[in-house]
């Protein structure tokens, strides 16, 4: 089986400054790979570039046939950090958004039923009609997931869907993601390390250069061996939660 | 209401009622969207660079509103160019290009030689004296903007929602990004003879601000606004006429007294 997407030697750079160097990554079917890395370390640039977004200075992605066309099967939950939030979009509406360049027949009745599907199944199924701006941070993670997932993608790339939600939620959407990841591949970006540990299937360090660990653990020797930039970066505290969440 | 009534039977006063009609619609549509995607300071920038071709029509002889046109549309490309290109930041760029437009109008219009008497109906604009010609292009204005946004809502709105998203949805961002820009600067342009380059983003965003007051849905958002700037500026033109004070000054009187209304009402409710 081809992998989804194959990068290589990707450098991606802002104003000639590159922001990520040299970089392979291979994404197939059914991984959960997780993304760490510090801020500024290129993380939310790697999916950019996936997502045809920003530009690369130089190297390729390959996508596999089924990656392939003007809309890629990949959904996408960006930082919510970077919505409008006084925006006069409801949520129905910012969820039927994920589907708008689909061309089927009947397009927009079956996407409407997509839409009520999935706001039920994420329990937000009551705020339907209310404002974007009037829900709390986990049920607007809620609403984006929803969005994200209405194209049926065979990729999902999320943006540190961690920000501004509580534990329990947190927790509640990792056991998603890992039932979702039963049919559909996931790249997830996340400053929480200690979580991301617990379910993801491999883990990628990225911090201008990118660590591809095939395992969810961390070890000591690894991150001697591949001089793991999080080590050099975050003299560690990072590197520390890592190791801790190892023993358990 | 007699009085009212009468005044339906000038000429001047139908052209007016039309005037307001299709100024209600443009700007509430295209108001909306301004506000949704809080672009208000750019749109601020078009119109008031719009004076420089303005005062360039008058130089050279030719249709002002032709001018006008010409200098909304170079300051909006030229206010991209500065910002993305030239790496100024994008408040400063705007500015540049909002007081340089002015200030070319200025000049222009000194060296003219000769009075030039309608200068003031475009600085403050007013209603009362709109030609036939220019109610046919705004009634073309608002069909064309009509018939855009009835037919490309849902893009539309996704697009000024969140534009990243989109774009990973395929749709085509940029090319939607020009035609509303160029959208823009023919709605301002083609309502300055309602209240004016100065007074003109308060059509672009007082009646939004009442109607946001009312719903947080950006289809219902450009209904009401249009309906808001329609009560608003016909209430205005009565007023200016019973009052006899300057049509575009009352309107956006009007237009603000019903804001603070409502707001008072909605608060109290």
């Amino acid at each position: 089986m081809d992998p989804l997407i194959k990068i290589e030697n990707l450098t991606v750079a802002y104003d000639k400054v590159p922001v990520l160097e040299n970089v392979d990554l291979e994404i197939r079917e059914n991984d959960f790979l997780g993304v760490i890395g510090p801020n500024g370390g290129g993380k939310t640039t790697l999916l950019k570039a996936i997502l045809g977004l920003k530009k690369p200075e130089s190297g390729k992605i390959h996508f596999s046939k089924e990656m392939s066309g003007r809309k890629k099967p990949i959904g996408y939950l960006p930082q919510v950090r970077h919505i409008d939030r006084k925006f006069p979009i409801t949520v129905f509406d910012v969820v039927l958004s994920g589907g708008i360049m689909q061309n089927r027949q009947n397009a927009k009745s079956v996407a409407k039923d997509k839409a009520e599907a999935l706001l039920e199944e994420m329990g937000v199924a009551g705020i339907r009609n209310k404002a974007i701006g009037e829900l709390s941070g986990g049920q607007m993670q809620r609403v984006f997931l929803c969005r994200a997932l209405l194209s049926d993608p065979k990729l999902l790339i999320l943006d540190e869907p961690d920000t501004f939600v509580d534990n329990r939620f947190e927790g509640e959407l990792y056991e998603k993601l890992e039932k979702l990841n039963e049919e559909l591949a996931i790249l997830l970006v996340s400053h929480d390390v200690g979580t991301i540990t617990s379910c993801v299937k491999s883990i990628a360090c990225v911090n201008k250069y990118l660590h591809y660990h095939p395992s969810n653990v961390i070890s000591q020797e690894q991150l001697a061996n591949y001089n793991c930039p999080i080590q050099i970066i975050s003299h560690g505290e990072i590197p520390h939660t890592v190791l801790k969440h190892h023993h358990h | 209401m007699n009085a009212i009534l009468e005044l339906f039977s000038y000429d001047f006063f139908q052209k007016a009622f039309l005037a307001a009609v299709f100024a209600s619609i443009s700007c509430g549509i295209i108001g909306a969207y301004i506000v949704s995607r809080r672009i208000v300071f750019i749109s601020g920038g078009i119109t008031h660079a719009s004076f420089g071709g303005i005062g360039l029509a008058f130089f050279l002889g030719f249709n002002p509103l032709l001018g006008a046109v010409l200098f909304a549309v170079l300051s909006a490309l030229g206010i991209q160019f500065f910002t993305k290109v030239a790496e100024i930041r994008e408040d400063s760029s705007i500015a540049i290009w909002w007081s340089l437009g002015m200030a070319l109008g200025i000049i222009f219009v000194f060296l003219t030689p000769g009075y030039t008497p309608n200068l003031m109906s475009y600085l403050f604009g007013n209603i009362l004296t709109v030609t036939n010609s220019e109610l046919w292009w705004m009634f073309m204005l608002n069909l064309v903007i009509v018939v855009f946004f009835a037919v490309f809502l849902r893009k539309i709105l996704y697009i000024a929602f969140d534009e990243e998203f989109a774009r990973t949805a395929g749709l085509p961002v940029a090319l939607f990004n020009y035609l509303i820009i160029v959208l823009i600067a023919l709605t301002v342009v083609l309502n300055i003879r309602v209240v004016g380059i100065i007074l003109i983003l308060s059509l672009l965003t007082i009646p939004q601000a009442t109607a946001n007051l009312f719903t947080n849905d950006f289809k219902r958002l450009l209904v009401y606004s249009s309906v808001f700037a329609f009560v608003g500026t016909i209430a205005g033109l009565f007023i200016s006429y019973f009052l006899n004070i300057p049509s575009g000054a009352a309107i956006i009187f009007t237009l603000v007294v019903i804001f603070g209304i409502l707001r008072l009402v909605k608060s109290f409710v």
